[in-house]
Order: structure tokens, then sequence, then C-alpha cells
């Protein structure tokens, strides 16, 4: 068994031109091909036990004295593998700006107000169906100096492993409709045919009746598949 | 409706960004609100094996170390076995996986403390798997670090497998600090000494 290639008509370049920062720091180098070993093969493996309580509700992970402000959502989704083979037990890692487009990482700069009640960080495990889902306030849209006037669209952080450190992925989920999407190089580095896997829809079946909207976003992970060129036992 | 979306192609990378740190590496940067899952001390108490420290930067192409990278490394035990259902040797001693923020060293580097992996198998050479992820990275990259005095080295099918100019990049030298064996591997984004990264 080895995972599927990553799909580099799916993935973005190490260098776009038009996201500044990457290049000077994107390979330039051809990747050189490796086989799949069990280094390869395998990777760590997080539990439910892995998690704290509140570790899924960034609506009360965060608070000191209240509760957080901004919109109110759900955001959920199955995470699968390329056959649509639903990932039950896998780690999933969030992070944030608060509902003003601030983060609290101490780097961030941004004029406009941290929320003493809202921190932005946030895991969980998928279920036994591969579904993972998180409670979270609507992140803000910030400003960021890539290019005059250039604006993140509201977006939140995923980080995930899958089985091995072959799936691994980190990247972003983007909101339906948002007018930034046409202006980010983020975004727009992605392949065309491919961003809008990036981008949650609204999902009324995932609304919490007069408490919170609900988004949903699927996550499609590299697949296992057989190798037939490999000496079987 | 969602069902309706084609949920069979891979999801994209995006970059991890500037703002990581208190989502994955809490602890590490001083934001006690969330445990962290990882650290960069991967040593426990019942783990026999030689303890080394495994350190570098990252530099991007202007030779400037990067303070917003983040380190992932995956490693077998002092044994070759490595913590995953996929390796039925029983290592349940030592979890073999850490993170690192290049943000929080006075010279950017990641520090991980460590146990020597063992040779997972009679061809590969002992090596560290490594992912590579910053801002302005919008796609993550694998390299492996490899030990100068592994006579293994020279046979290991990987390092064979990449031109003998750019070898070097993925083999970390051996010097010792207070003690500790300590390898260093620097990660060059770029250049003429640009890290071999894998398309794994």
């Amino acid at each position: 068994m080895t995972f599927t290639p990553r799909d580099w008509g799916a993935h973005p370049p190490l260098v776009a031109p038009d996201y500044k920062s990457t290049r000077l720091r994107g390979a330039t180098k051809p990747l050189v091909p490796i086989k799949q070993s069990l280094s390869e093969l395998t990777g760590p493996v997080f539990g439910h036990d892995s998690l704290h309580p509140l570790d899924n509700d960034l609506t009360r992970n965060g608070r000191k004295d209240g509760e957080p402000l901004g919109e109110r959502i759900v955001v959920s989704g199955k995470v699968v593998d390329e056959a649509g083979r639903p990932q039950p037990d896998m780690l999933v890692e969030v992070w944030q700006a608060n509902a003003a487009g601030r983060y609290v990482h101490k780097t961030d700069q941004h004029d406009a107000p941290l929320d003493p009640n809202f921190f932005g960080g946030g895991r969980c495990v998928t279920d036994a169906e591969g579904v993972y889902r998180f409670m979270t306030v609507k992140p803000g849209a910030y400003p960021w100096g890539n290019h005059a006037n250039a604006w993140r669209p509201n977006h939140i952080h995923f980080s995930l492993f899958g089985p091995s450190i072959a799936t691994r992925l980190v990247t972003q989920m983007y909101f339906s409709g948002d007018p930034l999407l046409d202006l980010d190089p983020i975004f727009l580095a992605t392949p065309e045919a491919a961003r809008d896997r990036l981008i949650s829809q609204f999902d009324l079946s995932l609304t919490e009746a007069d408490f919170a909207l609900g988004y949903r976003f699927d996550i499609v992970l590299r697949g296992a598949q057989e190798t037939p060129m490999e000496t079987r036992k | 409706m969602s069902a309706e979306r084609k949920i069979w192609g891979q999801t994209p990378s995006q970059t991890v960004g500037p703002y990581f740190a208190y989502g994955l590496t809490p602890a590490q940067y001083g934001y006690p609100a969330l445990a962290s899952i990882a650290s960069s001390d991967l040593r426990t108490s019942d783990v026999e094996g030689e303890r080394i420290r495994l350190e570098g930067r990252v530099l991007d192409g202007a030779g400037a170390a990067v303070d917003d990278a983040m380190i992932e490394i995956w490693q077998a035990d002092p044994q070759g076995r490595y913590a995953h259902p996929a390796d039925g040797r029983g290592n349940i001693a030592f979890r073999g996986f850490g993170r690192c923020g290049t943000g929080t060293d006075p010279e950017n580097r990641f520090v991980f403390d460590t146990v020597k992996p063992g040779a997972v198998d009679d061809k590969q050479a002992p090596h560290v798997n490594v992912i590579v992820f910053m801002r302005g990275l919008l796609s993550h990259l694998y390299t492996r670090v490899y030990f100068a005095d592994e006579a293994a080295n020279a046979r290991d099918p990987v390092l064979l497998s990449v031109p003998e100019d750019r070898r070097g990049t993925l083999v970390a030298e051996r010097m010792e600090a207070d003690g500790v064996a300590v390898y260093r591997f620097d990660i060059h984004m770029q250049g003429d000494k640009e890290t071999v990264f894998f398309d794994v």
C-alpha cells in the first residue's frame, strides 16, 4: 500500500509571484521523487484522549468574563480520502482571527480590537464517520502588507495529519460569496479548477436554531492505493 | 448542496501563514489557553538510546533566517521502529513526533531534543523525516535529515537517488555541545545550497 501522489494540479505552486513572500521562500529546484517507505507511510497518531473538553468550542475556550463578540457559526464537515472513504479518529487543528479581523498572535499589529473572550485556536478529532465539528465566531477580514490595500478574505486555518505524514495537509477554509476572494493572491495561487474546494458552503442543516449558523467544509486527503509493482507476501 | 460538490479531488494546500503559533505551538510561544499536542522535546524517560539535539535555521533565498517557519519531525525510535499501526514491531515508549517554530530562539533556530533513530529497515540509513511550513510557502515541503557519522549513508537508496552534488544538503554534521551530540541541519529554501525536498 502507498498513498496517491500529491496532485500538483490542485495544490498551489511553491513560487507564486503575486504572493510576494513566496519569491524568496518557495523552493525552486524540482522536487526529488521518493519511493514511499515505512517512513512516509506512518505518522503521529492523535486519539480523542489528546483533547480537552472545550477544544472544539472557540466561543468558550478563551472566555475571561463573558461571551466573545461576533456571529456564532458551526463549522463542520467530513474528512475523506480521494475514494470517498471516511477518515475517522483524525486530528483537526484550527486557528483564526476574531470577528474584528485581529489575531491573538503577538506579532499581529492590525489596528482592530482584541476580544478578551476569544482566543481563536482549537482542535477536534473526527468521529467514526470522519466528521469534525467546531463552534466558533465568523472571522473578520484584515489588511496585510502584500500590496497596496491588500485584504485577506475571511478564513479559518486548518491543519490535518490523516493516517501518515504523506497525507499531511495545512489549508485555509473560505466563505462562499466573499468579494475578497477574487483579489487574494493566496487563494488565487490555487489552480483554478481546485479553488472551489477551499470554499465552505452555508448549510441550514448544520445551523443550531436560534443560536448559530452552519457552514460545511469537507476535506479530501490523499488516498491509499494498492501498489502492484511491490512484492507481496 | 455540499453533497454534490466533487469530493474526490484533493483539498488544496494553503500557507500556514504568520500566525500559526497560538494554534499549533501554543506552549512554545506562551499561549496557555490551549494545551500543546506536541513539543520540541521528544525524549521520554523510558526510551533508551543516544540523546541528541537536532537544530538548524531556515534560510530564505537572500540568506535571511526565517522567523516564522514551523518544522515538524517524525522519526523512529533507536531500534528503528515507528509508533504507528503500520509498524507492528512494538514501539510503545517513543512517540517520535516533534514540532518547533523558529520565532522564539534568538537566532531563529528550531531546536529538537530527541534520541538518535535506528535504521528502519536493512536498506535505509537512520534518518529523521522533516516537514517544513512557513508564511510564503503555499504547500508544505518534505525533506530528511541523515547523520554524517553513519556509514550506512553510503548505500541508502534515497540518498543515492539524489544527485551527488546535492546529497550533502541532507546530511547533518555532528558537533558536541555541553556533553550532548548536536546535529546541525540548516534548511536552504533557494540558491546553490537549496535543500533537497522530496515529492513524498
